[in-house]
């Protein structure tokens, strides 16, 4: 009814190429950017922003990296804790030694770094395929906690072996350090996550994007068309290392504020942004975000209910917690293996024939 | 001879045990990934599960005795037996069994088919789901095993190299007994691959599984036989890593040691995954020896992965893994 291109006349080629090619796709868009932006960070508390909305965020843009990565260039990666210490640790090394440089340059340079890290990994690539691949990122993912826990210069030689972030300012707000205020960290956040979801989306429609997914569906085939496997799959691992990277710099700054390697960027952690990703949908920003709101208001959900509602000892739910999740997850892929976003896909489509679906 | 020399022969052999330590649990991969095409990340949980589960009967744990508690308000922890390790064994399989069958019949009978991908994915789903479920059934609390395996320094050995260099070398009896089982396992697994019916059913499914099912080979009953398998395999990983280091989490993590294993041999070939253990067991002990101490130790982490990245790099299979061919 009114969800429909009827009515909607496109008269020049831009707007027939735009993202939200339906009207009330815009208009949701536009409102739901408007709520993020301008109603949200007056109506949060400290609990919201810490437990819900910085993870949700910053998972968010980690998992739009990985998925242009696995999703769209169909590289399975298992390294995504290990980048996002590269991102922390630049951010914090950018940070401690050029302290009058902006915090928001900081996080885009460890981006920037953590994309050279990732070409760097995603050199074997070139010769090793699927699970051997996946397997392979493992090294980096080892090689590199390792090496932050180990070489002091990376965290000033410091007497824990922690990292803890100085408190820097955007115009005049702090938004990192003890002092930062709820919205302000929000509204960082909020801010890479929209710039990272635009930039994203805008690549992976255009030539770089429909690169890396011929990749992806065969790579003999599309070296035969024309597309350079080295080029394509090292932009890939930049592109996804460099959200990645700035993922892990805004986890350590502004998010945790102090991080132990080992701790904060574990394996674990590459396997619950992958776990996003796949619960998300592959090949799909969209995906991206729905996979990071599932798994992180997921435990918070479960612990409210179990610890909160039902008084359950906190390590009995721990359990529990962890079964619930590998059945949910495992629920999820028997009954959609292309996740959420497949799920969003279909309800559109209804939507478009509703009411009238003959 | 000079010191070093034979301290770094010590190394060789205790990697060379610790590489047969890892190749156990490479095993259960090999198996599953050749017959289901699963690359099956819970294996290292079903070690740990298994060997949960196997103190838990030998103890006389009551499972769910925290839940249980908790919902019901009553203090139930023991039945009060103590069974021996031989039937607290064969009762554990009957679990890895039940585990397998569940396996298959909730989880992977409607994965069939998908990119493997998904298949990897779900298996991480279920490693959650049993690390959740062992620490549920029997607590998170560290428990000892002991079903009788011989522990300790070797004094034969130990004798024996004394006499020779006068350096008596450190070999854990317990690594001794965990090589010769692994030889057995290997050499058993091989006999029934090679020479039963339900073998050479199973290798006709990993050759191609709709041509096994088109001459009447039900699929389902070699999964969950591979399964079942793979839990027996994984059973005897817990068992030997859990008299060596205890019953807790991190037996877990072992399998993220079984992984570089894997790539090194080759994930559908059964000798490769020894040989592939034991140049890893090797590799990562003799690299920590001679260059740990001078970049900061604990190199083991990973060094067994970049060893693995590094060879794949010349030979995108593994050492023995099928020749990767690509059709357009």
């Amino acid at each position: 009814m009114f969800y429909r291109e009827a009515g909607d006349f496109k008269t020049s080629y831009a707007e027939d190429s735009q993202t939200f090619p339906i009207k009330f796709d815009r208009y949701r868009y536009y409102a739901v950017l408007v709520i993020a932006f301008a109603v949200v960070p007056f109506v949060i508390n400290d609990y919201w922003v810490n437990a819900v909305f910085l993870p949700f965020l910053i998972y968010a843009i980690a998992a739009i990296g990985l998925n242009i990565l696995t999703g769209y260039c169909g590289q399975v990666s298992l390294g995504t804790g290990g980048f996002m210490a590269v991102g922390a640790y630049a951010c914090y090394k950018l940070m401690t030694s050029f302290p009058e440089v902006s915090i928001l340059i900081h996080v885009i340079l460890a981006g920037g770094i953590t994309a050279g890290v990732g070409v760097l990994f995603g050199l074997p690539s070139l010769r090793i395929k699927g699970f051997y691949l996946a397997v392979a990122t493992l090294a980096a993912q080892f090689f590199l906690v390792w090496l932050f826990n180990r070489v002091p210069w990376f965290y000033n030689y410091s007497a824990s072996g922690q990292i803890s972030a100085p408190e820097r300012t955007v115009l005049g707000v702090p938004v990192t350090g003890a002092e930062t205020a709820p919205w302000a960290a929000y509204l960082v956040c909020l801010l890479f996550v929209t710039a990272s979801a635009l930039v994203a989306r805008n690549l992976t429609r255009g030539m770089a994007g429909r690169k890396w997914m011929a990749i992806r569906d065969m790579d003999i085939a599309a070296e035969i068309i024309g597309v350079d496997p080295l080029k394509a799959k090292l932009s890939a691992f930049a592109v996804s290392s460099f959200f990645i990277g700035i993922a892990g710099a805004l986890f350590f700054s502004v998010y945790l504020g102090a991080v132990e390697v080992g701790e904060a960027f574990g394996i674990n952690k590459s396997f619950l942004v992958l776990f996003m990703v796949i619960i998300g949908g592959l090949g799909s920003i969209f995906g991206s975000f729905a996979g990071a709101a599932f798994l992180v208001l997921l435990p918070v959900f479960l612990k409210n209910l179990l610890v909160g509602g039902l008084g359950w000892p906190t390590d009995l739910a721990a359990h529990l917690e962890f079964i619930i999740v590998g059945a949910l997850i495992i629920a999820f892929l028997v009954a959609e293996p292309h996740g959420l976003a497949q799920l969003w896909r279909v309800a559109k489509e209804k939507l478009r024939l509703w009411p009238f679906p003959h | 001879m000079p010191e070093q020399l034979v301290f770094a022969m010590e190394v060789f052999l205790n990697g060379l045990m610790a590489g047969v330590l890892y190749a156990l649990v490479a095993l259960g991969f090999v198996l599953i990934y050749k017959a289901s095409g699963i690359f099956n990340y819970a294996q290292g949980v079903m070690a740990l599960f298994a060997a949960l589960t196997l103190v838990g009967i030998m103890d006389g744990q009551v499972p769910f005795s925290h839940l249980i508690n908790a919902v019901f308000g009553t203090e139930i922890h023991h039945f009060g037996w103590h069974l021996p390790a031989l039937l607290a064994i064969v009762l554990t399989m009957v679990v890895m069994i039940a585990l397998a069958w569940l396996v298959n019949h909730f989880v992977f009978r409607h994965l069939v088919n998908q990119e493997p991908i998904i298949l990897f994915m779900a298996s991480i789903g279920l490693a959650y789901f049993l690390e959740g479920m062992g620490d549920i059934m029997w607590g998170a609390d560290i428990k000892k095993l002991d079903v009788g395996l011989p522990q300790g320094i070797n004094s034969a050995i130990d004798e024996i190299t004394f006499g020779i260099f006068d350096y008596g070398f450190f070999i854990d009896n317990l690594d001794i007994v965990a090589t010769g089982i692994a030889a057995l396992l290997v050499v058993g697994l091989v006999i029934f691959a090679q020479y039963t019916k339900q073998g050479r059913a199973m290798r006709a499914v990993a050759d191609d599984h709709q041509a096994a099912l088109s001459v009447g080979i039900s699929l389902n009953y070699i999964w969950v036989m591979v399964w079942s398998l793979a839990g027996f395999v994984a059973l005897v990983a817990g068992i030997v890593w859990g008299t060596k280091s205890g019953v807790q989490f991190s037996l877990s993590l072992i399998a993220l040691k079984a992984l570089p294993v894997l790539m090194l041999g080759g994930f559908t070939s059964i000798p490769g995954a020894i040989v592939g253990g034991l140049i890893i067991g090797v590799g990562e002990k003799l690299f920590e020896f001679a260059i740990g101490p001078m970049i900061g130790g604990a190199t083991e982490n990973w060094f067994a992965y970049v060893l693995a990245l590094i060879f794949l790099v010349f030979r995108p299979q593994g050492l023995f893994g099928e020749k990767i061919i690509e059709r357009v």
